[in-house]
């Protein structure tokens, strides 16, 4: 207690606005850094930056470091790495991508049968599941770093990536299988607005559901009107992100080549918004789900628990072990799903495909403020650390910076970022 | 007083354990009755945590035999000695510092919703029943248990040992961090407990409070029991001596 806290007591306590509203005020640093840094871009590119087409493309580019980054959420808060997961997307990219090229039409499915994608696509999964599980077992009962096993399967999965392919390109890929990669699998306007709204109608009642909660168990709320604001902070939000890629009309030569692929002619003067992308979509389910298994379940609770006090966990009857396996399978399988994302946007498996991913999904998480000591972490601040991420060097690229500088820039970035939170937390005494 | 006569609630017979070289609890057989407070004694590293770890499932005896309620008991995890209605207050306390006191007392027992996801609210609620009984100054319900002083982390310990109605009780240096006041609530809880007919090992460095709160004291050195004595039998002096000089005075008269 200091002294001038002490003296002033007998006040009642003034609350600042952000405190009454119970804003983490860590967020809204990050979001204050995004934005700033969207203007700077927008400036420097004369609006080129903030355009609808321009936040379309960073949305997708973003969603497969983001979902990758949601599991390294998980995995640095048990307080261990991962530095395989840029060469297991590579990997789960060659299996779904061999499977749809070669092995599938091989054994018979003729090309473009509508049970090549879905066949492909759980054996993606199953691929990143299992080596997840691997890499578990190795850590978690066999008690080998993670540092090490996951800087062996660096090696190992990319190059055994390779092999699968013979170090070659494959594609044309699967028609289904393109829709996850984000331009040409979008929602359009009407859909748009009814997933966008449902959201937003979601995200409401998930506010109001959590205060009548609070209320039938006698613990203090904030006040009505702060948590309209917060209900119509998140909606508006929401609606507003899905009329922007709504607001984003698709190019006149893909609208005839999408009308001729229906038998139609393209009407005069007809234009359409792309609306939202289907990789968007999945994104936002990994972080709904993410968040709840972190927040809601107990799975959640004893990650958080194992990263905290490691031993404590243990005393409380948590198998560690297990959770270690459960935790790097989770990992392994949104490496898969952020293959199939990475794949489809790129419409080919390539060799280097999800090369220096393993970086930028660290960087994502610990930008995000996920502490490398273990134990805290929150999936938001992943997914919103991925997008400065790729903001910074997308928005480089356009305003002409050398690829080179464009890495050094990256980097520095990174440490400041850090740099700051460390500030942040020892000011605001937290661990 | 309580009945020493029945079926012991708890017997530990020629535990052994070593780690490495060190042979930490060599060949110590203690017992606990139903409505008894039995404390351990000894210089640091005498093996008393250790052997009550034993008990409460961290480790795992080389040798030895357990027994609850006169039947034989195999503890190979804390799950298991949970099952057997055990519960611990370590020494080092075992909070995950990052989690908030609900989080950390219900931790490996979470309520949970009909939908199976945890139910913070009414943990929250349940903390805030147990904590005005045990620790009415206790409010900091909310915040992680990192930002909390000793002894309020030390009440959070004891009300997880308590909230889930044990049979026995293991509370391994209990009262280190509390204040005069908190002591004397853990005291009174600890006759409360006993009255309730729970048995509780209690370990402490405080002799004058053991022979306070307990019925009978065990005394260790070098992982050995030097002598288990009624508190009625001996003095002060004598439960020193036994301490210090590893040998029971009593025996040797
Ligand atoms: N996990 C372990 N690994 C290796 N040695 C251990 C371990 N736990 C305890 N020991 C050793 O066993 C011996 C007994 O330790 P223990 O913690 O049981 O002592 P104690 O009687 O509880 O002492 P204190 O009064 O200081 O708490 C010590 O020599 C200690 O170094
Ligand atoms: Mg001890």
């Amino acid at each position: 207690m200091s002294d001038a806290a002490t003296s002033k007591t007998t006040a009642p306590p003034r609350r600042s606005l952000m405190q009454t509203l119970e804003i983490d005020t860590r967020l809204l640093g990050m979001i204050g850094a995004f934005l700033a840094i969207c203007l700077v871009f927008n400036f420097y590119t004369d609006g080129r930056f903030l355009s609808a087409r321009n936040i379309f493309n960073l949305t997708i580019q973003t969603v497969s470091v983001a979902i990758m980054a949601t599991g390294m959420v998980f995995v640095i808060v048990t307080r261990h790495i991962d530095l395989s997961v840029g060469a297991l997307l590579a990997f789960c990219s060659a299996i779904m991508a061999m499977l749809q090229a070669r092995w599938l039409p091989g054994l018979g499915l003729e090309l473009g049968s509508p049970l090549i994608a879905p066949l492909a696509i759980v054996a993606g999964l199953a691929t990143g599941a299992i080596i997840g599980c691997f890499n578990g077992w190795l850590i978690g009962y066999q008690a080998i770093p993670a540092f090490i096993v996951t800087l062996g399967g660096f090696l190992v999965w990319r190059f055994a990536a390779w092999y699968l392919t013979s170090g070659q390109t494959i594609g044309p890929l699967d028609q289904t299988v393109l829709l996850f990669g984000g331009s040409e699998g979008i929602l359009g306007e009407t859909w748009s607005w009814i997933v966008g709204g449902l959201l937003a109608a979601l995200s409401v009642l998930a506010i109001y559901a959590a205060r009548r909660n609070k209320v039938r168990h006698d613990f203090p709320v904030k006040p009505a009107w702060a948590e309209a604001v917060m209900a119509a902070l998140a909606a508006g939000s929401i609606l507003g992100f899905t009329w922007l890629l709504n607001s984003y009309d698709i190019p006149r030569g893909k609208l005839r080549r999408m009308f001729e692929a229906q038998g139609q002619e393209l009407p005069d003067g007809f234009t359409t918004g792309h609306g939202l992308p289907i990789s968007v979509l999945i994104l936002i389910g990994v972080a709904i789900t993410m968040t709840v298994v972190a927040r809601k379940t107990r799975l959640g609770r004893y990650i958080f628990a194992t990263g905290g006090n490691p031993d404590a966990a243990e005393l409380s009857g948590i198998n560690t072990r297990k959770l270690t396996v459960k935790v790097f399978a989770i990992m392994g399988t949104l490496c898969a799903l952020s293959a199939l994302v990475a794949q489809a946007r790129l419409q080919n498996h390539a060799n280097d495909i999800g090369t220096l991913d393993e970086l930028r999904v660290i960087a994502a998480a610990v930008i995000g403020g996920t502490a490398l000591s273990g134990g805290s972490g929150t999936i938001y601040g992943a997914i919103l650390g991925a997008l400065i991420m790729q903001s910074i060097t997308s928005g480089m690229g356009m305003v002409g910076v050398d690829a080179p500088l464009q890495n050094i820039v990256v980097g520095s970035v990174l440490v400041f970022a850090v740099w700051i939170d460390q500030v942040y937390r020892k000011r605001m005494g937290v661990k | 007083m309580s009945d020493t006569t029945g079926t012991p609630l708890v017997e530990m017979k020629d535990i052994r354990i070593a780690f490495g070289g060190v042979q930490a609890v060599d060949g110590v057989s203690i017992n606990l009755h139903a409505g008894e407070v039995v404390g351990l004694l000894g210089h640091n590293g005498a093996g008393k945590s250790t052997l009550i770890k034993i008990l409460s499932g961290a480790y795992q005896m080389d040798s030895g035999e357990i027994r609850i309620n006169g039947e034989k008991a195999t503890i190979t995890s804390p799950r298991d000695a949970r099952d057997y209605n055990i519960e611990t207050i370590y020494q080092t306390l075992a909070l995950a510092d990052n989690l908030d006191a609900p989080a950390n007392l219900f931790l490996g027992r979470e309520l949970v919703t009909p939908l199976g996801f945890v139910d913070d609210d009414k943990m929250e609620a349940e903390t805030r029943k147990i904590m005005a009984r045990l620790n009415p100054n206790f409010k900091k319900i909310k915040e992680p248990v990192s930002a909390l002083s000793g002894g309020q982390r030390q009440s959070v310990a004891i009300a997880r040992a308590v909230y889930f109605n044990a049979q026995i009780l293991i509370m391994d240096e209990p009262t280190a961090a509390l204040g005069v006041h908190e002591t004397k609530m853990v005291a009174d809880l600890i006759q409360e407990l006993k009255a309730q007919g729970l048995g509780i090992f209690l370990i402490s460095h405080d002799t004058r409070e053991m022979l306070e709160l307990c019925d009978r004291v065990s005394v260790m050195k070098n992982g050995q029991l030097v002598g288990t004595e009624r508190v009625e039998d001996v003095t002060e002096d004598d439960i020193l001596s036994m301490i210090i000089l590893g040998k029971n005075p009593r025996e040797a008269a």
